[in-house]
């Protein structure tokens, strides 16, 4: 039986009196019981079928044409068309969250922030399954337990702002799963997460799927995910549906050329050395950029085998002022960095992987110098000088900027909207006084082509950019300086898999053509692996392994890496997760570390234990590694 | 816990009100001159001949022979003890001249907030839900005619049509056949009378203004996805508005609070003088032109520490409504 059937489905919206059909005649069905992905790119109208189905479309959508029809199990001979339905009006609010729940990807925003959890939740089971009071809390108290809070009762009174970010999509879980709904809507439910916890949360959609028995619409653009969990896949380009039917069909024998180029496009571990990435649209053209201009002189007396960039023992605390508004202040200090020591060589990429929160950022802050470490060492050598970043002041510190340069993970607040794309580019050379006017101007249209954009687009505004062309604009702002290192902050997690390909592919291109080094962070393995020579895996602070891109892959030590890489969900039916593997606190919960690697307050310190080959372990010194491993 | 917050904010509040007091004495004491050399030019202006022995005298007498400092400390101790100081235009104490006429101020203000909230917030709410549809357009436009219009224009007018449509008596806030008695029910009738022209006239500026604020805070929040989950879980449209969205756009409404005080008090003075209501508005202005000292002076320092104490209750109520002032920590780098 099909809990619900969308029938030639039309969404048109319009804007400024334009109307334009974002949905152009859509077919497909949910089976009860049964979950079904429905995989597209931004843009692509996933996201406005689940709202159509919701009755939620903003005020300038509406359903143009076809039919949602949904068949309660409950009530198995009343059809419903929802289509029909009028927006706000009784049996479309019966409807939601009462059958159909929805959860979204932002836990944070999704959730109010003033009022506690389980007042949000109860709200939602009075609406529906009116209970008094007393026995409210009880069902709510059951469901937040169910859903993996430890402590239901404190838990009710919690603020969303107190939770982590997958608490939080467990308490929208528990709101969306109150009134045990039908039919599940889960709109890009783990995008948000960190790997080991997006297991651990699809984990607890499937458990409570098998024991409630509500069917999923899960809306994704991750293949791996939708490998893991799918029954029957939906993929859709354009509001027009590419291709359908069960997941063996879809990822054993794509058929439409779509499908094929998404599944091409991804990074994934099983990639040949050297292999490409195929993006689904080429880019265009370009021609292949300079190389770099030699140093003036070449160094002399010195080896050329010293690192462009060695960091040592460098460490950064912060201290967290919390004072309870009306409360006593208590100071705590978390240690951002911890004793991290590695080097870059001249002209590698170094990978630096890590969940959120593991100091990854605060890192590339303290290399760029917009934060001082508490104690350690940075130099810098590129050749002519050594230089020791954290002692650098005033001038020095000035002539030091242009040889590290930086591109941000969001291309949309790391461009000024009021500049053009000339000023943008040109800032770094006017601010460093590289030459005069038109040799700038010439600079910035050579900087296009480095990164294939068409010179005309000089004179437009960031807005008029997609994210792919924005994340463009930001690497030429990067370049613009012939930096000898570029630190690349997750550059690609915010765009889609077709242009996360060809952006990765410009910049390794990029990186053959000019020599440059990058410090390359992602908390995307597969991403990583595509780019990477070498990787670091940080943890809670640390770096707790180390090891060239292959090795790190094959022979994992440690157990917070061979968590991640467990953690990850491949776009292949014959390896799907084991979701019970995911340890409950996440995989940087040191609780769950073998002996030999936990951190010891009374005993040793931990060291970093060579391996041989440049793979490096974080572990108690005199650990056998090889047999704990 | 929130006592020994309110201690430590009353703390904090002793070096913003001493900071404040030397501005306002420096400004006050900026300008060529004082109260007395004032006087003699006014009076030497209209052909009078001055008492230049007696102006000496005076001088003495109120300590303007002192420097600067001394005089600023007579003040400032002055005030600690309650004495806002004499007021030489009046030749009273500076407190019985505020006094009379704070209780009028207090209810023409009062009634204009009042007003302001009602007006302001169905409006405010009906403009955002109905974006860009003809009522949104229409109340703006009303309300922006209530922001462009200058407030003693606006009052002319009504001036003119109440006395002829409603027959009621030009200026104040009273008929004059009751200004020197006893409150009655018969004076306040009157009172409640005149009260609305100054009322709607000054409001309107503050309706208008409030109506976009809770309209661009409110517009903010629709957007936000914790609306959309409050609809997605079957919230009817009204009540999902009020707990969520109105109650997030509450908070500047709160915080507002700093700034209604000491407006209570002030009142708007322009308007004032127009309507010639007896309020503190038209007191301060001449106050300040005629270098009256000691009362412009104890009477912005009063005005400050309403605001001071506006603001202490405003984020009082914001801590209490909003869990994220309450509980977050303030992170420091």
């Amino acid at each position: 039986m099909n809990i619900l059937e969308i029938n030639d489905l039309r969404i048109g919206f319009t804007i400024h009196g334009f109307a334009r059909d974002v949905v152009k005649g859509v077919d497909f069905r949910i089976p009860a019981g049964k979950t079904v992905a429905l995989v597209g790119e931004s843009g692509s109208g996933k996201s406005v079928i689940s709202q159509a189905i919701m009755g939620l479309l903003p005020r300038a959508g509406a359903v143009t044409g076809g039919s949602i029809l949904f068949r309660d199990p409950q009530t198995a001979d009343a059809v419903i068309d929802i289509a029909t339905l009028p927006a706000e009006g009784k049996e479309i609010r019966d409807l939601r969250g009462g059958r159909i729940g929805m959860i979204f990807q932002e836990p944070m925003s999704s959730l109010s922030p003033v009022h506690t959890i389980g007042n949000q939740i109860e709200e939602a089971l009075q609406l529906h399954r009116p209970v008094p009071k007393q026995e409210a809390r009880a069902l709510i108290e059951a469901m937040l337990k169910r859903v993996g809070f430890k402590d239901p009762a404190r838990a009710y009174d919690f603020y969303s702002f107190e939770l982590s970010g997958g608490l939080r999509q467990r308490a929208m879980l528990a709101m969306a799963l109150i009134c045990q709904p039908a039919l599940l809507i889960a709109d890009e439910p783990t995008t948000a997460l960190d790997v080991t916890i997006q297991a651990q949360v699809l984990d607890l959609m499937r458990d409570l799927q098998a024991e409630m028995g509500m069917a999923i619409l899960l809306i994704t653009h991750d293949l791996g995910v939708v490998a893991n969990m799918a029954d029957e896949v939906v993929v859709i380009y354009h509001g027009e549906i590419m291709e359908s039917g069960p997941a063996e069909d879809i990822f054993r024998r794509p058929q439409h050329p779509y499908l094929k180029a998404l599944l091409k496009a991804s990074p994934h571990f099983d990639m040949q050395e050297g292999e490409r990435l195929v993006a689904l649209r080429e880019a265009r053209p370009r021609t292949p950029a300079a190389p770099k201009p030699a140093p003036a002189s070449t160094p002399q007396g010195r080896g050329q085998r010293a690192p462009l960039l060695a960091v040592r023992h460098v460490s950064k605390t912060y201290t967290t002022h919390s004072s309870r508004f009306f409360g006593k202040g208590t100071t705590s200090t978390v240690t951002a960095v911890n004793d991290v020591s590695f080097d870059i060589e001249r002209g590698e990429c170094l990978g630096l992987v890590g969940e959120s929160g593991c100091g990854k950022t605060t890192l590339s802050k303290l290399i760029m110098r917009a934060l001082t470490p508490d104690s350690g060492e940075i130099r810098f050598d590129d050749g002519k000088d050594c230089l020791d970043i954290l002692s650098l002041q005033g001038e020095d510190l000035r002539g030091f900027r242009p040889k590290l340069q930086m591109i941000f993970q969001d291309p949309v607040s790391s461009l000024s909207p009021r500049m053009t794309v000339m000023n943008i580019l040109r800032e770094p050379l006017v601010i460093h006084e590289r030459g005069d006017g038109a040799e700038q101007k010439a600079r910035v249209k050579a900087l296009m082509d480095d990164v294939g954009l068409d010179q005309r687009f000089l004179s437009r505004y960031p807005h008029s950019f997609s994210g792919g062309q924005r994340q463009r604009i930001g690497i030429a702002r990067a370049l613009a300086l012939d930096p000898e290192l570029i630190i690349c902050d997750e550059p690609v997690s915010a765009l889609d898999v077709s242009v996360q390909a060809q952006i990765l592919n410009l910049l390794k291109d990029l990186q053959a053509e000019r020599g440059l080094t990058f410090l390359f962070i992602s908390h995307n393995l597969a991403v990583v692996n595509y780019m990477a020579d070498r990787i670091a895996v940080m943890a809670n602070g640390r770096i707790v392994e180390l090891a060239p891109r292959h090795t790190l892959f094959t022979a994992p030590v440690h157990p917070y890496t061979k968590a991640l890489l467990k953690s990850v969900p491949f776009a292949d039916l014959d390896r799907k997760l084991d979701f019970k593997l995911a340890a409950p606190g996440g995989a940087s919960d040191t609780r769950h570390w073998p002996a030999g690697f936990k951190p010891d307050p009374d005993g040793e310190a931990l060291a970093h234990l060579d391996l041989g080959a440049g793979h490096l372990v974080l572990a108690k010194p005199g650990a056998d590694v090889r047999e704990l491993a | 816990m929130l006592l020994k917050y309110i201690f430590k904010r009353i703390l904090v509040m002793i070096p913003t009100l001493f900071v404040t007091s030397v501005l306002i004495f420096t400004v006050i004491n900026l300008p060529e001159g004082d109260y007395f050399e004032t006087m003699v030019a006014e009076m030497q202006a209209q052909g009078e001949k001055a008492d230049m022995s007696r102006v000496e005298f005076l001088k003495k007498e109120y300590g303007f022979d002192k420097p600067p400092a001394e005089r600023y400390f007579w003040w400032v101790t002055g005030l600690l003890r309650g004495d806002m100081g004499y007021s030489f235009e009046y030749q009273l104490p500076v407190r019985d001249i505020v006094g009379d006429r704070l209780l009028l101020t207090m209810i023409v203000s009062f009634f204009t907030i009042i007003f302001t909230w009602i007006v302001a917030f169905p409006i405010g709410i009906y403009s955002a839900t109905h974006q860009y549809s003809w009522g949104d357009y229409g109340l703006t436009f009303i309300g922006m005619l209530g922001l462009a219009i200058p407030h003693f224009l606006l009052a002319l007018i009504f001036l003119y049509f109440a006395n002829i449509w409603f027959g009621t008596s030009i200026g104040g806030l009273v008929d004059p056949q009751y200004l020197n008695q006893p409150m009655s029910w018969a004076k306040f009738r009157s009172v409640l009378e005149h009260l609305w022209i100054p009322v709607i006239i000054i409001g309107a500026g503050g309706t208008a203004g409030m109506i976009r604020k809770l309209r661009a805070n409110l517009l903010d929040e629709l957007q936000k996805q914790y609306y959309v989950t409050a609809r997605a879980k079957g919230l009817p449209p009204g009540k999902a508005l009020r707990k969520y969205p109105l109650r997030m756009a509450l908070n500047f409404f709160i915080s507002d609070i700093g700034d209604i005080l000491p407006s209570i008090v002030s009142g708007a003075e322009i308007v004032a003088i127009v309507l010639s209501l007896q309020t503190t508005g038209p007191l301060l202005i001449r106050a300040l032109q005629s270098q009256d000292m000691y009362l412009a002076g104890s009477f912005l320092m009063f005005l400050s520490f309403l605001t001071v104490i506006g603001v202490l209750i405003s984020d009082i109520a914001l801590a209490l409504l909003d869990p994220r002032i309450r509980l977050q920590g303030t992170a420091t780098k």
